[in-house]
């Protein structure tokens, strides 16, 4: 009897030194790094940082039609938390993941949100790809003051105190673009084409009054085809019938694949007619083939083959990650800049605090971005370069132009 | 005419009146495995579009191949026998396992080949990733045929027409000038009867379910050549058969063909004279409407009940 | 009293369970979970209209729909257009090129309300809405159908078809639907703030309470002399029809009654959630929420409401965790539910829970152990 006592007695002194001396080591830790920033402190709205965790959501599409182009993003994103956590975390604690799948549907993305915003309490949600998912997600985010970092080129005519927008607002990707090649090609007849959904529409709404009013030139026609729909046959025709000068196409998903297959077998190829794009990246690059491409211009703000130090590491990094055939899309490359401008704006604020971080990031500077340097606007957006990209055979593109740094305008005057 | 010269005009016309005949090529290939299972076997199989994936994957998967051993430009003909053959005996094993269970409740059968299309897009998400992909195509496939320097005639448009006459003479043929069509009609007509003359109706069924895949199959093999090939792929197909077989009245091969070609010519007609997402919905709400006076279709249903 | 528990609750055993549902419904899940759970709940009640109305429809009317979401998502939308025009004040939308209207309006260059959303600037004609309208399209596609004798398979590949070109449309007419994105942002009813935790509870608790209500009255119907024929009709058309009925209408008035029972739904969802959206009319949606009655069993109404409950549990669960695995577990459960139990939930439970009496199996159990039988203690000896 009294040896088993003694034999437990002995059992619990070892387990409570072996305890204490476990506990003495993440307390010295904290008092270096965290220790600066008490919980109490950063975190006055209850979100779920720890002493020595933060937690954050990823909120795209895993399953579904959009897993396609959303794969990418959640990649670029997992790859940013992994460094900045490598890097001592952000305000002394580790970020961790909870990943949610959008599975392509809009009511779930607002589910998700919820789900992200009120159980997990998670500080900031990179995610939403499609404006269709945006929409849905962003009256959750306004209700419960989360932090959404949305990485998709998008349509603009929108500006919520709660949302960071990474990707280009509709202007910056249209204008510089079209007056690079009506200056280039001396083109004067122009024929928008695009998917019919939000998008595509204002995109071409703001195209059309920049080409009539700035650059004196004509729409000869402007076509929408309903998404998913695979047969170009009679818009081909259309379109030789007008003999634009320039095509310029937003046309998405599996029809963006049908529409540069067929193009080509018409013997629309680039030799024969000047088409810019502003929907293909590299992403989908791999879905219509680079034959059928070759020698086409893409406008974007960021394209893979770009040369500068930043992305030279960061292309490397995302290879090493994902494996050597991995491409990178202007998406993924924005997706990418999240993670980084989060810990940028909680450093700045000092605080996880949404209502303190989101003030705290307008006006920063990031010169560590792939892209190259990038400004947080006023408007939540980004001040960005537009760069033309001509597409090889590789499935890469040539850079042929650059422009400045453009200031993003939302709701721009003149163009509604 | 409209400030186009008459040559344009005269050129255009000629290209538009390809593009409608490449448009019913395309259709009536979507359809017919459809078609075949549904008008012989009254079964709806709605894991169709994700056989035609079966086959767009299978072509795919061999050019990677070909480039590999560099057989590029004769390795396609191949990929549609592969394409056939492999989406037949998926198309067999699910007859095997499931379908044969089910005769009698054609209701579940629809639910149940539900259930496994959605299996069957995880499956292709899980193997080829999520990412579109494209097949490395034949020189011989791409750019276009030049009558007149004006006039493109594309070459994937002439072989997706090409191949959908094949197929469809082929099923013509088997269906009626072949000891195996007799049998498939003998069952259609009478069950009873065939059964006790010595048919093996298991059997028939097992082989007309199969075929109709493989036909699927082979679409997904073609449609590499003019559209994308992804996970979900199938879902972009599968509506249009549908409209077809339906709006063809689902019994016979006839209904299916004059069905693809009436609703070709009049997309594709609309499409021009309209945007092309107006021509699609014109398309659909005719559609819609003549079901409305007609709902069995234009060539009437006579399946067994 | 009899009578009165057959006709409303389908017997005694029937007002038991339904009894059970409306406590775990209206008490039990408000005590027990958070306002995010409850709302999911509230989510998933909304698809329960649909499955209800399907076991009408499919377990006792043979009339597969694939077309129920069509109802549900037109139901959301009337609802939806009201809300969206009581949010697009002048005030709160003075940004846009032309204020007072609804924001996807604007950005399609719309410069007015379009004629048919005017109706829906008054309340109690966009309740009328709510209902007439997919009962309308019913009865349009019921009598063009059921009057031609179109059944089975094929009414279903039609409904189908409809669904989606109703999608196709909604998504192609963005200036006047909202587009792809649906009619997001609605705020308030009639002033009264939804988006609030308060009016979370309210529409919650009305949402179950309709849908105890919309199962009473299923039970009327189906106990009810109609529900006799409707069950006559399905096993043996023909001979209901040789008998001097007229066997169309009854299949048009089963179709519209579920195609209502849906649009409530819909609207109630649109409450809830805060918007409507089309992908809730295509084809995904119907052929899932049949899912849900067939899980829960075809022939019961209150199964489909488990049904509806578990299935979309599983789905938040499986998705928040294995988002890989769900469409194998979604896509396996759709072939053994219609292979191995195809009355579902409720088919399990009638074989083997009904006859199990938790009493009996006591005192058998209770007598063996006086007994001391040796078996019953097992290994343990």
């Amino acid at each position: 009897m009294s040896n088993i006592d003694k034999n437990q007695f002995v059992k619990k002194s070892m387990v409570l030194s072996a305890l204490s001396l476990a506990l003495s080591l993440p307390i010295y830790v904290d008092t270096s790094v965290a220790g600066d920033f008490p919980t109490a402190k950063v975190n006055t709205t209850g979100l779920s940082v720890t002493d020595d965790v933060v937690k954050v959501g990823i909120l795209h599409s895993a399953t579904g039609t959009m897993a396609i182009s959303e794969t990418g993003s959640i990649q670029a994103e997992k790859l940013a938390i992994a460094q900045i956590n490598e890097a001592g975390g952000v305000l002394g604690r580790k970020i961790e993941v909870i990943q949610e799948d959008g599975a392509s549907d809009w009511p779930t993305f607002a589910e998700k949100s919820k789900k992200l915003l009120e159980n997990d309490k998670v500080a900031a949600v990179f995610g939403c790809w499609t404006s269709a998912s945006r929409k849905a997600a962003l009256p959750v985010f306004e209700k419960d003051n989360g932090l959404l970092f949305y990485p998709t080129f998008y349509e603009g005519l929108e500006q919520s105190k709660n949302v960071f927008y990474t990707g280009q607002e509709a202007t910056q990707q249209i204008l510089a673009g079209l007056d690079w090649i009506a200056k280039e090609k001396k083109a004067k007849t122009f024929y928008l084409i695009g998917s019919d959904y939000i998008w595509p529409r204002t995109s071409m709404k703001i195209a059309r009054k920049h080409i009539e009013q700035h650059l004196g030139g004509t729409v000869v026609g402007e076509e929408y085809v309903a998404l998913g729909d695979t047969q170009f046959g009679s818009v081909i025709n259309k379109i030789k019938l007008e003999k634009p000068d320039v095509i310029y196409a937003a046309v998405v998903g599996g029809s963006n694949v049908a529409w540069f297959k067929q193009l080509n077998a018409a013997g629309l190829n680039a030799k024969k007619q000047n088409m810019l794009t502003i929907s293909v990246t590299e992403d989908e690059v791999l879905g219509i083939g680079g034959e059928n491409l070759e020698g086409f211009y893409s406008a974007m703000k960021y394209f893979q083959s770009l040369k500068n130090s930043n992305n030279d590491k960061f292309v490397a990094e995302f290879k090493k990650a994902y494996g050597e055939k991995a491409v990178i899309g202007d998406v993924t490359q924005a997706a990418y800049l999240g993670p980084w401008l989060w810990k940028a704006a909680v450093e700045r604020a000092g605080s996880f605090d949404v209502d303190k971080a989101v003030a705290a990031l307008p006006g920063y500077e990031l010169t560590t971005a792939p892209e190259g340097y990038v400004k947080v606007d006023p408007n939540h957006h980004l001040l960005s370069k537009l760069r033309i990209g001509q597409w090889r055979k590789d499935g890469q593109a040539d850079m042929v132009y650059e422009s400045g740094l453009i200031n993003p305008d939302p709701f721009p005057k003149g163009y509604q | 005419m409209f400030g186009y010269s008459m040559e344009d005009v005269g050129n255009i016309v000629v290209m538009q009146g390809f593009s409608g005949l490449s448009l019913f090529s395309v259709l009536l290939l979507m359809a017919l495995g459809l078609a075949i299972i549904f008008g012989q076997m009254g079964v709806i199989n709605m894991a169709h579009g994700e056989f035609m994936t079966v086959g767009a994957y299978t072509t795919v998967f061999l050019s990677k191949m070909a480039v590999e051993f560099d057989i590029v430009n004769s390795y396609f003909i191949f990929a549609i026998i592969a394409a056939f053959i492999l989406a037949f005996f998926i198309g067999y094993f699910v007859e095997y396992a499931l379908i044969r269970h089910l005769y009698k409740r054609p209701l579940d059968t629809l639910l149940a080949t539900w259930g496994l299309s959605l299996v069957m897009q995880q499956i292709f998400r899980s193997t080829f990733g999520a990412k579109e992909v494209s097949a490395e195509l034949p020189e011989w496939l791409l750019g276009s045929f030049k009558p007149t320097p004006d006039i493109d005639i594309p070459i994937n448009g002439v072989f997706v027409m090409g191949l959908a006459l094949i197929v469809t003479v082929g099923v013509y043929l088997f269906m009626f000038r072949s000891r195996g069509g007799l049998r498939i009609r003998a069952t259609v007509q009478n069950r009873m009867m065939a059964g006790a003359v010595g048919i093996n109706t298991q059997k028939v069924d097992r082989l007309t379910f199969a075929l109709g895949c493989g036909i699927a199959g082979v679409a997904g093999a073609a449609f590499t050549t003019i559209a994308s090939t992804g996970p979900t792929t199938g879902s972009l197909y599968i509506v249009d058969s549908f409209m077809v077989v339906v709006f063809g009245g689902a019994a016979s091969l006839m209904g299916t063909i004059a069905s693809a070609f009436g609703i070709a010519q009049a997309q594709s007609i609309l499409q021009f004279f309209m945007t092309s997402s107006m021509g699609k919905v014109s398309t659909l709400m005719t559609i819609v409407i003549i079901l409305m006076m007609r709902p069995e279709g234009l060539f009437a249903s006579k399946v067994r009940k | 009293m009899t009578v009165f528990l057959n006709k409303y609750f389908g017997g005694k055993q029937g007002a038991i369970n339904l009894a059970i549902l409306a406590i775990l419904l209206l008490v039990i899940f408000p005590l027990w979970l958070d306002l995010f759970r409850l709302g999911l709940i509230g989510k998933y009640v909304t698809y329960a209209f649909v499955a209800v109305s399907l076991v009408l429809l499919w377990g006792n009317g043979g009339i597969l729909s694939l077309g129920q979401g069509m109802f549900f998502g037109l139901g959301g939308y009337c609802m939806a257009m009201f809300l969206k025009l009581e949010a697009s004040d002048p005030i709160s939308t003075k940004i846009q090129t032309t204020p007072g209207i609804p924001d996807f309006m604007d950005w399609n260059q719309l410069t007015e309300i379009p004629w048919f959303w005017l109706p829906f600037k008054s309340f109690p004609l966009t309740v009328f809405f709510v209902l007439a309208v997919p009962t309308f399209l019913a009865f349009i596609i019921g009598y063009a159908m059921f009057k031609r004798r179109v059944g089975g398979v094929y009414f279903a590949i039609i409904t189908q078809a409809i669904a989606l070109i109703l999608s196709i449309l909604i998504v192609g007419q963005q200036g006047y639907t909202g587009g792809v994105n649906g009619i997001t942002d609605l705020k308030t009813l009639l002033g009264w703030d939804i988006r609030t935790d308060s009016a979370k509870y309210v529409l919650y608790f009305i949402n179950a309470s309709l849908l105890i209500g919309v199962i009473i009255l299923s039970n009327y119907v189906l106990s009810s002399k109609f529900g006799m024929l409707l069950l006559a009709m399905r096993d043996k058309e023909e001979r209901v029809r040789f008998s001097g009925y007229d066997v169309s209408s009854f299949k048009i008035f089963i179709f519209c009654f579920a195609a209502m029972i849906s649009a409530i739904g819909g609207a109630m969802f649109t409450l809830q959630i805060g918007f409507m959206s089309p992908s809730f009319v295509g084809i995904v949606p119907s052929i899932e929420m049949v899912i849900f009655a067939a899980v829960g069993g075809r022939m019961s109404l209150i199964g489909a409401v488990y049904g509806a409950l578990l299935v979309n549990f599983g789905k938040t669960m499986f998705s928040e965790n294995f988002p890989e695995l769900w469409l194998f577990l979604m896509g396996g459960l759709f072939i053994a539910v219609v292979m191995f139990f195809p009355d579902g939930l409720a088919g399990v439970y009638r074989d083997h829970a009904k006859n199990f009496n938790i009493a009996d199996w006591l005192i058998a159990r209770y007598t063996k152990f006086l007994k001391k039988d040796p078996n019953m203690l097992g290994d343990k000896v």
